[in-house]
């Protein structure tokens, strides 16, 4: 199936989790990427289970923060 | 690394920081790491610091997403993050280092502790948790 990852089309897997695509597409330091599908955000804890559909679009941001 | 900023831009993110005092002020910036080596900020996004204190910043998700999506349709590169101090000097915090977590990023602090001296520098923050380095890079309002 087709998917969007970062603004990118590809072809991937049927049935991926979006824990899959993020090993797949090798995601640096994964344990502070925040997902979006289709400009909604992904609770965390959800990746290992959210299965992707054709034609998602699919968003790593990672988490900006700090303090003084 | 030799950074540089547009006048019209610094004085764009000092408006703003200045306006959302006491809170932390915060956003991203974007450009492009030219062939001479220079990395050279295009771009400023004013964004909401969602935590809404004078202590802590996090960057509103939604309005980063929305500035990816735009630096990507104006062909300029996630360069980093901004973010002011407002009673504090113009150096990454023990949270400020844990989490700088993109060894490629430029953050950049603006301090307004002293009101009529704003101070913007620069920094690299690289290294694994609990023993991050810091470089403060050289940056250059043009």
């Amino acid at each position: 199936m087709k998917i969007t990852v970062a603004g990118e089309k590809k072809e991937v897997a049927e049935n991926l989790t979006v824990a899959q695509l993020i090993e797949q597409e090798n995601v640096e330091t994964p344990q502070y990427v925040t997902v979006s599908i289709n400009e909604e955000f992904l609770e965390s804890g959800t990746f290992d289970t959210h299965v992707l559909k054709e034609g998602d679009e699919v968003e790593f941001l990672y988490f900006m923060g700090g303090g003084r | 690394m030799r950074v540089t900023i547009k006048k019209e831009d610094y004085e764009r993110m000092l408006e703003y920081a200045l306006s959302k005092r006491p809170e932390e002020a915060c956003g991203l910036i974007a450009g492009e790491d030219s062939e001479d080596g220079v990395r050279k900020i295009r771009k400023v996004y004013l964004l909401t610091n969602i935590d809404h204190t004078n202590e802590h910043f996090s960057i509103d998700p939604k309005e980063q997403l929305a500035s990816i999506k735009d630096m990507r349709a104006n062909g300029l590169k996630p360069l980093g993050n901004w973010h002011s101090h407002p009673e504090s000097p113009s150096r990454p915090s023990e949270e400020d280092k844990r989490l700088a977590n993109d060894s490629k990023a430029s953050y950049l602090i603006l301090s307004l502790m002293e009101e009529d001296k704003p101070v913007l520098n620069a920094f690299h923050v690289e290294g694994e948790q609990g023993s991050r380095t810091v470089r403060k890079e050289e940056l250059e309002i043009i």
